[in-house]
């Protein structure tokens, strides 16, 4: 056992984020959203952007965001998350808006919300969780549902000539003039973890400086409605859904 | 020092919006209303305000809901397919107690419809602002003047009782122009509510704008708390004009450019020695109840002159409850009365 001493001497490693609050986060086991939520908090702590900051939570298994980030908040209808973050930003240009979006959220029904803002060159960062469902109405067809993916409403798997193919929402939106930042990351494990980190930080970065628009799509698990455990989650992210969506960095900005 | 200058109603509550402080306006472009986007994107770069062109009716209200969440005076307009698709937005502003300015110049519907002038957003404006249970607080001006007016009077309503204010006009009101005075622009007030969000600078504690309540007695409070408001709404800012005859045998109920027509014919029947008086709602919601409450006792009859077909009578018919026959008369999807159709239908009446 370490005396009080110790304890005093020891340096800190490790801590909850100043970004984040006491409140305890109500994912099921094996969720990335968590990660996700710890990775945006040390991202604005390390840069200093606490108090600045606003977060635009929508509808989604995040809806909670409001509660876990120690930041000011703004709830969003579902899918106008990007549509509300421009708001915001345009009448308080010195405020830090990011919208935490899911797949359902961004890629169904906010799709055109999240085209235009990012069309306009808006300065605001998302944070896009594609778990390949509508995790919190029950494990739904996402329009990122992967190919033959058993879902609440795809019983057969998803077949193509009913519901297309996959929505790849990064490579839509690489071709966007006022992107400035622009990645796909995912949080399978510690490599994975601190690219993805990396990716949010220069997505923030490219707030800070005024260089347009930013998104990091992170590849997420949803054990529960994939009917997974968490490990299997994590190795079905490296096999298939990595295989449909590539990790890439697709666009970045000379600062 | 105030100066008189020729405006459509369109330009008139832009310009009136302007000077009260707005200065972010956010909308998509629809017929009878262009007029107003295109004023604003004219004249906010004057005072340092931002015109920000939407993608869709769906985002304006969205780009609405995010500027008002930090404090700012700031406005939307559209005409009625627009305001169908702001429904989501006014909820969730009603649900998160923020204010908000929306004009809504009606055309005839329902669907696509037309341009022509129309009041056939009756019960969307008085009783709409989506799901759940709320609404606007709604004015009807009925001159070019009031257009300007009500602009300015909307955004403090909209403070002080921290929901959407909705003026209604429209395709008549909207492009018909005249004289109006013009006050000084004003700066916008400092933006020092106790709920604004920007960031929790100066390590005041954060703030959160929500509507979303799981523990339902909270939702149910929320919802008595609007209904509060609405209730003040209803002391302080209930609104009518009378015109006309003291002693009338009927009185008429109309209100925006129905109520102009209303005006017109009131003169006429005087020189014809028919006594007739009007009662024109300015606040929709809150309804001004008394003043039909009261000539009801002491009239022969409520004739009600709407552009729909029959929406404002049924708040006519609550408020005179039953104690004197209330007609209509309407034309409806953007056919306007004429004072000679109303003088005609009116006799047939009496
Ligand atoms: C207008 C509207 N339609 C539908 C819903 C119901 N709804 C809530 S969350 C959700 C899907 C969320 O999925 P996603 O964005 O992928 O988030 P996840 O839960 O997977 O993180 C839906 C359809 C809603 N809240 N509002
Ligand atoms: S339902 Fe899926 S996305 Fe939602 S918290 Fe559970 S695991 Fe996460
Ligand atoms: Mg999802």
């Amino acid at each position: 056992m370490p005396d009080a001493q110790d304890l005093a001497d020891a340096e800190v490693v490790y801590r909850r984020p100043a970004a984040l609050t006491e409140v305890q986060m109500r994912y099921c086991p094996g969720c990335t959203h968590g990660t996700a939520h710890r990775l945006v908090a040390e991202v604005l702590e390390e840069l200093d952007l606490i108090d600045r900051t606003v977060i635009v939570v929508t509808v989604g298994c995040s809806v909670y965001a409001d509660k876990y980030f120690n930041v000011d908040a703004v709830q969003a209808a579902h899918g106008r998350g990007p549509a509300v973050a421009t708001g915001i930003k345009r009448s308080s240009p010195e405020s830090i808006v990011f919208t935490y979006q899911g797949d359902g959220d961004l890629a169904a029904i906010g799709l055109s919300e999240v085209i235009h803002t990012a069309q306009r060159g808006e300065s605001i960062t998302v944070i896009f969780i594609n778990n390949a469902v509508f995790g919190m109405t029950r494990g739904q067809m996402a329009p990122t549902t992967l190919v033959g993916q058993k879902t609440t409403t795809t019983p057969r798997g998803r077949d193509p000539q009913i519901a297309g193919m996959p929505m790849m929402v990064c490579e839509l939106l690489a071709s966007i003039a006022g992107v400035a930042y622009l990645a796909r990351e995912t949080m399978i494990d510690p490599k994975t973890v601190r690219n993805a980190k990396r990716s949010i930080k220069k997505a923030f970065q490219a707030q800070v400086d005024g260089a347009g628009f930013s998104l990091v799509e992170l590849i997420s698990t949803c054990p529960v409605w994939w009917y997974k455990r968490p490990l299997e989650a994590i190795a079905w992210i490296r096999e298939e859904m990595l295989e449909q969506y590539p990790l890439q960095v697709f666009v970045e900005y000379e600062a | 020092m105030s100066k008189r200058v020729m405006m459509t109603g369109n330009e008139a509550v832009a310009e009136g919006a302007i000077a009260a402080g707005c200065r972010y306006f956010f909308g998509y472009p629809i017929t009878p209303q262009n007029a107003i986007p295109q004023y604003m994107a004219e004249h906010l770069a004057e005072v340092g305000g931002v015109y920000l062109q939407a993608e869709s009716e769906l985002a304006s209200i969205n780009l609405v809901y995010g500027a008002a969440a930090t404090g700012a005076y700031v406005m939307t307009s559209s005409s009625s397919p627009g305001i169908s698709l702001m429904q989501e937005g006014l909820s969730y502003m009603l649900g998160s107690e923020l204010p908000c300015v929306v004009v809504n110049m009606v055309r005839g519907g329902p669907g696509l419809g037309n341009i022509g002038a129309a009041q056939s957003d009756y019960w969307l404006a008085t009783r709409g602002a989506g799901h759940g249970d709320g609404r606007c607080l709604t004015f009807a001006p009925h001159r070019v003047q009031e257009m300007y007016d009500w602009a300015a009077e909307a955004f403090p309503i909209a403070q002080k009782y921290r929901c959407p204010v909705m003026i209604l006009g429209d395709g008549l009101l909207a492009n018909m122009a005249e004289p109006v005075r013009l006050r000084e622009r004003q700066e916008p007030p400092p933006r020092d509510q106790d709920w604004a969000i920007g960031g929790r600078r100066n390590g005041r504690p954060r703030r959160i704008v929500n509507s979303l309540w799981t523990d339902v007695p909270v939702m149910e409070a929320l919802n008595i708390r609007i209904q509060e408001r609405f209730e003040q709404a209803a002391e302080n800012e209930t609104r009518w004009e009378e015109y006309g005859n003291d002693d009338p045998t009927f009185v008429f109920a109309a209100y925006g450019i129905s109520a102009r027509i209303c005006k017109t014919v009131i003169d006429r029947l005087a020189e014809e020695g028919i006594r007739a008086r009007l009662i024109r709602p300015v606040s929709l919601f809150p309804f001004p109840h008394k003043p039909f409450a009261e000539w009801a006792q002491r009239v022969e009859r409520i004739v009600c002159v709407e552009l729909s077909m029959g929406q404002f009578v049924e708040d006519v018919r609550l408020a005179v409850a039953g104690e004197c026959p209330v007609d209509l008369i309407w034309r409806t999807g953007g056919v306007v009365l004429t004072p000679e159709e109303v003088m005609a239908r009116v006799k047939e009446l009496l």
